[in-house]
Formats: C-alpha cells, structure tokens, sequence
C-alpha cells in the first residue's frame, strides 16, 4: 500500500524546464527578430533587433568547475545588472544578459573583481572546451583541468583581446573518447595512452563478460587464451594495440592506465564551421609530451609557440587550418620546428586518403 | 561540525596563482566538506603519482531510470572514504542555457544539501553537471530536482541530452528556431534518453546556421543545420558603410568566397546565390549588411562522432532541406525510421556513423526509404565495383515476358 502511495507522488520524465521561462524580456519581445549585432570590445556582445531594441551580453571565462558558493555569486551579479536574467556557453563561459548599457561598465568591473576574465568574442580565444581528467575520469591519460588552468594563464591576453587572425578555438581531451568533440578544433590537445592494456585476471574474471570484451577491440588485438593456461582468460596481441581504452571502459580490469606512459597529443587544423572551407578534422602534429603536474610546461610552451606563430602569420579571416593548407603542411614542420615522425602517418583503415597523391610540391 | 583534517596540496596549490580562473580554489572554497577535503587529497595524490583513482561500473541511478547517473568510485577507498561513492548527476539544462538567478539557485541549494556543491556549468552533452554524490543521495537529489521542474540528462546506450545553439533568442542568423526544436525533440523521446535500449549513444544536435556553434557536425548522429534555399539578403547602402569604414570589400568578402559567388563592382555588391554553398563568411564579415535569405529551414546530417570504436567520423548529409516547424514531424519521422533499423541491426557499441560505413549510406537510404541525391557525397563513387539486383530483370527478359 505505503509502495502505491510513494509511486503516485514521484515525479519522472517531466524533461526539462522549458527555456522561456528564463528569457530576459527584453529577448521575449524580439525573439526570432534581431537584426544585427556588434562586437565592440572583447567580451561584449551589442544584439539589435528589428523593433530597435538593444540587447547587452557580457561574457566571461570560467574554470568549467564551479562551486555553488560562485554560481551563487553569478546569480547576485545577474540580480543586481541583468534582472536576474543570465545564460552559459557552449565552451563554459557564462554571460550576463543586460538591457542597460549604462550597467554595462560596472557590472563588467565587478566580474573582473569577483578573478573571471571578462572576453573570448570574435577573433580571440574562447574558453577552453574541456573534459574531467584526474578530478572524475576513470579513463584519464592525463588531468583536464590543470592542464587547461596552466595554458590559459599563459594565453590570457588572447582571451582579454581581439588580435588574431579569426577566431582560436582549443578543446582538450583527457583520452580517445574525446568528449566534447576536440577532433575537430583549431587545437586539440588529447590524452593518451601509449602502452597495452595490462589484464587484472583476478578481476577479469569478476567484472567482465569475455565476448563483450573481445568484441570491444577495434583491431581484433583482444582474443580468448587460446591455451587458457594460467588465470588469465584473454590474450592481447600487443603489437595490434593502438591504445584506444575501449576495453577498459567495457572491462575495468584491462588497465589501461599508465604512470610511466601516459601523457598528450597535440593536433592542429581543425574546425566545425562551414565558413570558406569545409568543416575538418585537427591533424597529429606532437605524439607525445609528458605529464608533468603540476603546470605540464612543455604542453603550455608547445601550444603557446603554435598560437604565437598563427597570430603572426595568419591572414586576417583566415582559420588556423587554412593558414596551414596555405602554407603547406612541410613548411608548417618546418617553421615550428617540430620533427615530423612515422607517428604522423596515419596507418588506421583509409589511410592512404591522406597520403601526398600529387608532384605538387613547394620548394624544399 | 567537526573539524575537517586538510590534506596537504602543495601541488594543486600552485595551481591557485595566475589570471585565468582557479578550479582550485573552486574547489578549496569547500575544503570544509569531507567530500572535497578528500577530492583535494586524491587529486594531490594523482598529481604526485601521475595517474588517475577512479573506478567507473556498477549499477547506480533512480528508480525506473536506466541513465542520468554515472558511477564512480574511488580506488582508494580507505585513504579517502568520502570518495568510496562519488558519482555524477546529469541534470537536462533548459535549451539555450538560460537560467534565471532564482532557477540558478534552486540547483545550488539542492546540491549543496545532497552531495558536494561542485558542478560543472555545463558538461560536454549539455547537462549541468553535479560531481559527487553519494548512492544513498540520488534518489532524495532526483525528488528535490523534479519538485523545483528539472529532470535527469541522459546517459549510457540511449539517447543523449540534445543540445542546441544560442538560436532565435539571441541571434540574427537562426534559420529555425533551434531552442523549440531542441525542447521538443527532447520532451517527445524522455523514454529513449532515460531508459537506453540502444546498441549505443544517440546524440542530436540543434545548429540554427552553417557557422554550427554547437559542434553538431562533429559530435552529433543526428546534426540538424540551419540553412536558406533563396537569395542572401542584401542592404546596398550597409555595404558601402562597412565599406567607407574599414572593409575591404573585395578582398575580405568577394576573394574569400569559396565559390567566387559574391562581387563588388560601382559600390554595388552582387550574389549569384545559385552558386552560394551558404557556408556564412560573407554574412559573418558583414552583419549589418548581409543576412541569410527567407526560405530557411535545416540540412540534416547523419553519422558524426569522435574516433571510439572505428575512428572519428564528421555527419555527412542525410536531407538537404527541410522546413523546419513545430511539430517537426519530418524530423521525428527520421529519427523513428533510423532507430528501428539501427536499434534492431547495429552492432553492440556501433554509432550510426559507423553502422552506415559498414552496410553502405545506398542500403541505409534504401531502409529508411529516402531517395538517394547528389547533394549525399562529395563525389560519385570512383571504383567500378558496383552492385546491381540479382533479381531485377533484363530488358531481353521482359521483352520475352511480353
């Protein structure tokens, strides 16, 4: 009886709340009717609609992990400038939505005051898209957070500033699984394992189904013992493994973490927006770099180097993929300094699409 | 309350200097609650060892739902007891990401009650994600978030949270209406998002232009792109503005055009819109001035994901218009015909991209019935390997029937 009861009273499936019921009225009013807008300052967003009215977003960066205590002070903030009315981005910004220009300079002084950079509009570096890394993952080649903290420290005029070439979008990855679509960023900076899986027989046999996991494998490295000598009822055929931790995830006793060779990729070239060119995916151009906790320098100085490098030589509009298509992928070796290695070619299924099919070269 | 013992964090504490925002010290302004006293420490521990301490698996969610909730464990337990059970709550976010302060609060107030005030706003699927609650909490979090109108995101082999862009709120250049779309797609398939009966995710993403703010060609199944089928629409006396002011008309505008579509001749700017690939650099560059046309709707694209299991994939097109009102029913037609063929054939652990590779995009149309069109590939095939119907009869034959 008391369970009929309980049942009645829960509440599912309700989805979730419906979005204009947070709309300030100002966008109520001129929903689907904006004209145009600007972008006069880093940061600030001027949205004009057809009826005349302004809209006035102030964007800031944020660490992507928040306390309360801080979302709570961004609600007093909203209160006091926006009415109450604020919104988030998709890359873990938050913006104030105000209707007051007048608003606009204190309140923007006031976030500043509060340590979030106010910023990341038009050609500037957004805020870094990025996953969980050691704080919630168990799949983690290297933490997210630390790693990001440390290269925006150094990339921060790049936030607070609109100088480069086109907009810089960098996304981060803690493992293959890529949450958060990095692939296809102007930076990508991915975890990654470099060593095979080593199998927890003990748990193995606990855990996990043998079928599920052999299918797991994307090269067919994962077999059932053939022998089925010892404990351990699955071989992997270590020179087939790429490293991809998709049997961890199915199976957690195939530890795919690794202290010793665990560390980060850097790709470059990529992008989502169809503007001039197609939307692409970033290419391999650092196999590896160490994990060094705390502030992972040789990641912040290699990234560091190739945005520098981009802001002086790409051509106003120009994305950081179409600098390099421009230049060639040689001279971009070249002038980075990067050695090109047989990591660089890909050897998965259609590789031989990216080969060089062609005598056009430049000169070497 | 008792005294909380701090771990030492000499490492994580040098991540507290610097401009950017700390996630550390997001972190410290809790180092009274047991929870995030010892995040801190195995945080610390990761930092000095190199490698993470966690451990996902288990069975945790509400009753009734299958997703929603992702378990995690630490894997040292006994140094860190508060982080024995330390799972993520994804909370499905109103389409757009607005919030007003009161609603902001209400999230802040029930988390901070129920498990360890830290959160992420928002998490790669959407959701505002809620880090670490303990199993015995879910179920109270579930009831107090339902109460105050919020629900679970999804999680697992279903479909994920859809998201969308910033849309007709606050942008000139949605081409429908993204955060209705978004909301309704969401509200019509709550049992598919919260009870996974998939072989694997099902992500759908709401783009309301080509410039695809969402990312939805790279992270999406299903990627539903604004676009427009008439002419950009153009204001002369704009142009020279933008012209007089600071643009370089020909150069940034008609030399970057992809298809060489757009000219600029006697301070007149010209479109040959059958030309026009959409693809937004004019409009970008010239806001005040340019818009898309009338006619809008959305291309769909299927198949897009990051590389696990059989590498990455970016949608490829699927419809190349679609009018796009409520109540979407060309949309929801699509979606249905894909998950009955998918759900019943696909492999366990194979997104619909790689499905598709692997029967063909010819036999996936053929399924769910949709004619094949040029607009589909880059190119015609160009191997001669061709497949013809063993059952389909010759001219000779049917001559002959006759």
């Amino acid at each position: 009886m008391s369970t009929t009861i309980e049942t009645a009273k829960r509440i599912t499936d309700i989805g979730p709340p419906r979005y204009d019921r947070f709309l300030p009225p100002v966008i109520q009013r001129n929903y689907g009717t904006w004209k145009y807008h600007e972008n006069p300052r880093a940061g600030v967003l001027v949205h004009v609609a057809e009826s005349g009215e302004k809209l006035f977003t102030v964007r800031a960066g944020t660490p992507r992990l928040l306390n309360v205590k801080t979302v709570r002070e961004f609600a007093a903030l909203a209160d006091k400038y926006c009415n109450g009315y604020l919104r988030f981005t998709s890359r873990h910004n938050i913006e104030f939505l105000l209707s007051d220009p007048a608003k606009v300079d204190p309140l923007i002084d006031e976030v500043q005051k509060l340590g979030f950079p106010v910023g990341g509009t038009g050609n500037a570096i957004s805020a870094i898209v990025h996953t969980q890394g050691w704080i919630h993952c168990h799949s983690a080649a290297t933490d997210a957070s630390a790693v990001v903290k440390a290269l925006m420290d150094e990339l921060y005029p790049r936030f607070t500033h609109m100088d480069l070439p086109a907009r810089l979008r960098i996304a981060f990855a803690c493992c293959l699984n890529m949450c958060g679509a990095v692939h296809c960023s102007d930076i990508a900076i991915l975890g990654v394992h470099t060593k095979p899986p080593r199998v927890d027989a003990t748990g193995l046999s606990k855990a996990c189904e043998i079928p599920t996991l052999v299918a797991s494998c994307p090269t067919g490295a994962i077999r059932p013992s053939e022998t089925r000598t010892g404990s351990v009822p699955v071989d992997v055929e270590e020179a087939q493994c790429m490293y991809c931790g998709n049997c961890y995830t199915v199976c957690p006793a195939m530890k795919i973490n690794n202290a010793e060779s665990d560390g980060i990729s850097i790709w470059v070239g990529g992008k989502v927006s169809n503007a001039r060119t197609e939307p692409k995916f970033s290419k391999l151009v650092i196999p590896f770099l160490p994990n060094n906790p705390p502030r992972w320098p040789e990641v912040v100085d290699a990234v560091t180097k190739l945005v520098d490098l981009y802001a002086r030589n790409g051509r106003k509009h120009e994305r950081m993929s179409e600098w390099v298509e421009r230049i060639g992928w040689p001279r971009f070796f070249r002038m980075t300094g990067i050695p090109f290695t047989k990591q660089h070619i890909d050897d998965f299924k259609g590789a031989g699409e990216t080969y060089k099919r062609s005598a056009q070269l430049r000169q070497i | 309350m008792t005294e909380v013992k701090k771990h030492p964090t000499p490492l994580l504490d040098e991540l507290e200097k610097g401009p950017w925002p700390s996630f550390v010290k997001e972190l410290k302004r809790s180092a009274d609650k047991p929870m995030v006293n010892d995040l801190l420490g195995q945080l610390e521990r990761s930092f000095e060892e190199k490698v993470g301490h966690w451990k996902h698996g288990g069975l945790v969610g509400v009753k009734g739902y299958g997703g929603g909730v992702i378990g995690r464990y630490s894997d040292l337990p006994k140094e860190f007891p508060e982080l024995a059970e330390f799972h993520t709550m994804r909370v499905n976010h109103p389409s757009g990401w607005f919030y007003t302060s009161d609603a902001l609060r209400t999230l802040c107030d029930i988390w901070d009650e129920h498990g360890s005030g830290l959160t992420n706003f928002h998490g790669a699927t959407g959701d505002v994600i809620l880090l670490g609650a303990k199993t015995a909490e879910i179920e109270p979090t579930f009831a107090k978030l339902t109460e105050a109108g919020f629900d679970l995101g999804g999680s697992g082999s279903a479909m994920r949270t859809p998201s969308c862009c910033v849309g007709p709120a606050r942008c000139e250049w949605a081409c429908y209406d993204t955060l209705n779309a978004c909301n309704d797609v969401t509200h019509q398939y709550q049992d598919e998002m919260h009870r996974p009966a998939f072989p694997y995710k099902f992500k759908i993403k709401f783009a309301g232009c080509p410039n695809d703010c969402i990312a939805s060609i790279a992270r999406a199944d299903l990627s539903v792109i604004g676009t427009w089928r008439d002419e950009i629409q153009v204001d002369q006396a704009e142009v020279r503005a933008y012209a007089a002011d600071s643009v370089d008309i020909q150069k940034e505008v008609c030399d970057l055009c992809p298809t060489k579509c757009v000219t600029w001749k006697d301070a007149t700017l010209t479109v040959d819109d059958a030309d026009c690939v959409k693809c937004m650099h004019c409009i970008n560059v010239l806001p005040k001035a340019l818009r898309p046309g009338k006619d809008r709707g959305a291309v769909f694209l299927i198949g897009g994901k990051a590389p696990i299991v059989g590498g990455a994939l970016l949608s490829s097109v699927l419809v190349p218009f679609v009018k796009m009102e409520p109540p979407y029913e060309d949309l929801k037609e699509l979606v249905n015909a894909i998950w009955e063929l998918w759900a019943e054939n696909a492999n366990n652990r194979e997104r619909v991209g790689e499905f598709i590779q692997r029967i063909g995009l010819g036999n996936f149309l053929e399924q769910i019935g949709l004619e094949p069109k040029p607009e589909m590939v880059a190119h015609p095939r160009t191997n001669p390997y061709v497949f013809f119907d063993p059952e389909e009869e010759t001219e000779s034959e049917r001559s002959a029937e006759k």
